[in-house]
């Protein structure tokens, strides 16, 4: 039974996905459209298998990834220690709160250039680029899914003589984490933004710097490719994320199951 | 070995957003050792912020508590608490969530591990150890709270409305239990509860709480013999006690 339900998930986006490349195919056919403001399915399907088949391809993928993965890893890592930092210590909140949540309204990607001129034109001005964008939600969700810990579940807890610290690894963190979890999911996609948009500025590797020089020789295909590229790597991302969700926060689906 | 808790002129007063709120006030009261006590009140009247003076979870803004004549300034291993939810943490299986307080208390590993199995089995849940609390029944989640609360072997239990969210039949089979279960092991136990018929059977001694700022009314005990079966509920004496308490929430609403 529930192998089949998840066939039909996989199905039935694979179905619509068919749909519209087939509109694609015909639209470009029926209406006559140039290969330089569109060109058909099979061209970029067949740009993307040459470039991964010749090799072209993957030095940008990896670098990419590398940018991606070590942004991300630092960003969540110091999101969830300062989330935690902050939810513990008043004296942290009042004085900093504010200000993140100031950060927070401002679009990170803004500060593309300025970093770029700190941290140089390599892979470490993406890696902070990268690590800015996904700290801001993760960082939140941490806060407030420490705050909303049930206060009646810590007085329990006191009442046997919990420390500090025990409370926030046993309890508080715990408590948190199927909200810090969904933050780790806004991180995977939005991971993926800041290293395009920091390749965007400036690189000399990448998808998103392909993307770019792509458009220079308005090459639409490997464009496409680049484009394509990007959603499987996040589509991957987010689906090993919610995998890793469900096995950490086991308790969370069953108990709602469970009708409590 | 049983303590004995007393409060002397015990009150709380907090700071509201308009103003003082008297929750508690003049309160005074003994439980001697091995003295099963339940405090009977209307929802609002305090009982539970006496409770949580008792477990030391909150300072009182007048008056002295004290355990076993230590005076009581936060969580002690002689006091065991359960609330009206079981609060079990469900990252943890029921026995690790026995051994909660073995790990906060710091107390010897091994030994605490015999003593989890051994309350499992007085609470009729050994066969769950490995389970999570969300594959288990309410009345049984309660159960391993009861079991946790008398894992550091406590003098004192504390206990907040323990039923009030369960079924009927569970809470009746729990109410049951904890007369077998205090019965083996002789403890003070302070039994907050809004429901009299409840009150009653489990109790020595009750004592009515008066509608918020709360003071106790009336120190009752109803002298049923022991051990109170089924049969008690029926009895003409448990009936005139239930009958006798009743007439403090005649006027006000007791649910």
């Amino acid at each position: 039974m529930l192998k089949r339900l998840d066939i039909t998930a996989f199905l039935y986006p694979l179905i619509s996905l068919a749909v519209l490349v087939l509109v694609w195919h015909v639209s470009i056919e029926i209406f006559t459209i140039p290969d330089y403001l569109l060109p058909p399915p099979a061209s970029v399907f067949s740009a993307l298998y040459h470039g991964l088949i010749s090799g072209e391809l993957w030095p940008h993928i990896a670098t990419t990834l590398e940018e991606t993965l070590s942004g991300y890893a630092i960003g969540c890592g110091l999101a969830v220690f300062m989330g935690a930092l902050l939810a513990e210590s008043r004296t942290f909140e009042r004085f900093f709160y504010p200000l993140l949540i100031g950060l927070q309204a401002m679009p990170k990607v803004a500060l593309g250039p300025i970093i770029l001129v700190w941290f140089g034109f390599g892979m470490a001005s993406k890696v902070v680029l990268v690590a800015l964008v996904c700290f801001f939600p993760l960082f939140v969700n941490t806060v407030n899914g420490i705050k909303r810990t049930d206060p009646e579940l810590l007085d329990a807890c006191r009442a046997f003589s919990a420390s500090r610290l025990y409370l926030l690894l046993h309890v508080k963190l715990p408590a948190a984490s199927g909200e810090i979890f969904s933050g780790l999911q806004i991180g995977v996609s939005l991971a993926l933004i800041g290293a395009v948009v920091g390749e965007f500025l400036s690189a000399q590797q990448g998808l998103g710097y392909l993307i770019a020089s792509a458009s220079v020789s308005m090459s639409l295909a490997t464009m496409f490719s680049g484009v394509l590229l990007l959603a499987a790597i996040g589509l991957t991302g987010s689906l090993i994320m919610r995998a890793i969700h469900r096995r950490v926060v086991f308790w969370e689906a069953r108990s709602e199951k469970a009708g409590r | 070995m049983s303590a004995s808790l007393s409060l002397n002129g015990v009150g709380l007063t907090y700071p509201t957003r308009t103003g003082l709120i008297q929750a508690l006030q003049g309160i005074d009261l003994q439980i001697e050792a091995g003295e099963f006590v339940a405090v009977l009140g209307p929802s609002g009247c305090g009982k539970s912020t006496l409770l949580k003076l008792a477990a030391g979870l909150l300072p009182a803004t007048e008056g002295e508590l004290r355990l076993a004549n230590e005076r009581i300034t936060r969580p002690s291993r002689r006091a065991g608490v359960v609330f009206q939810k079981p609060n079990l943490l469900p990252w943890k299986t029921v026995l690790d969530n026995v051994l909660l307080p073995a790990t906060t208390l710091k107390l010897p590993t091994a030994p605490a591990r015999q003593r989890a199995q051994d309350l499992l089995e007085l609470v009729g849940l050994s066969g769950f150890a490995g389970n999570y609390p969300y594959e288990l029944s309410g009345g049984m989640q309660q159960r391993v709270g009861i079991a946790r609360m008398l894992l550091p072997d406590p003098d004192l239990l504390l206990m907040d409305e323990p039923f009030a969210a369960l079924d009927a039949l569970s809470r009746e089979a729990l109410t049951l239990e904890l007369q077998r279960i205090w019965s083996t092991q002789k403890k003070s136990v302070l039994f907050i509860t809004h429901s009299i018929p409840e009150a009653v059977f489990l109790a020595d001694r009750i004592l009515v709480m008066s509608p918020r700022p709360g003071r106790i009314i009336e120190d009752y005990r109803p002298g049923l013999p022991r051990p109170r079966t089924l049969e008690t509920l029926n009895d003409a004496d448990f009936t005139a006690a239930c009958h006798h308490l009743r007439r403090h929430f005649t006027h006000a609403q007791a649910t």
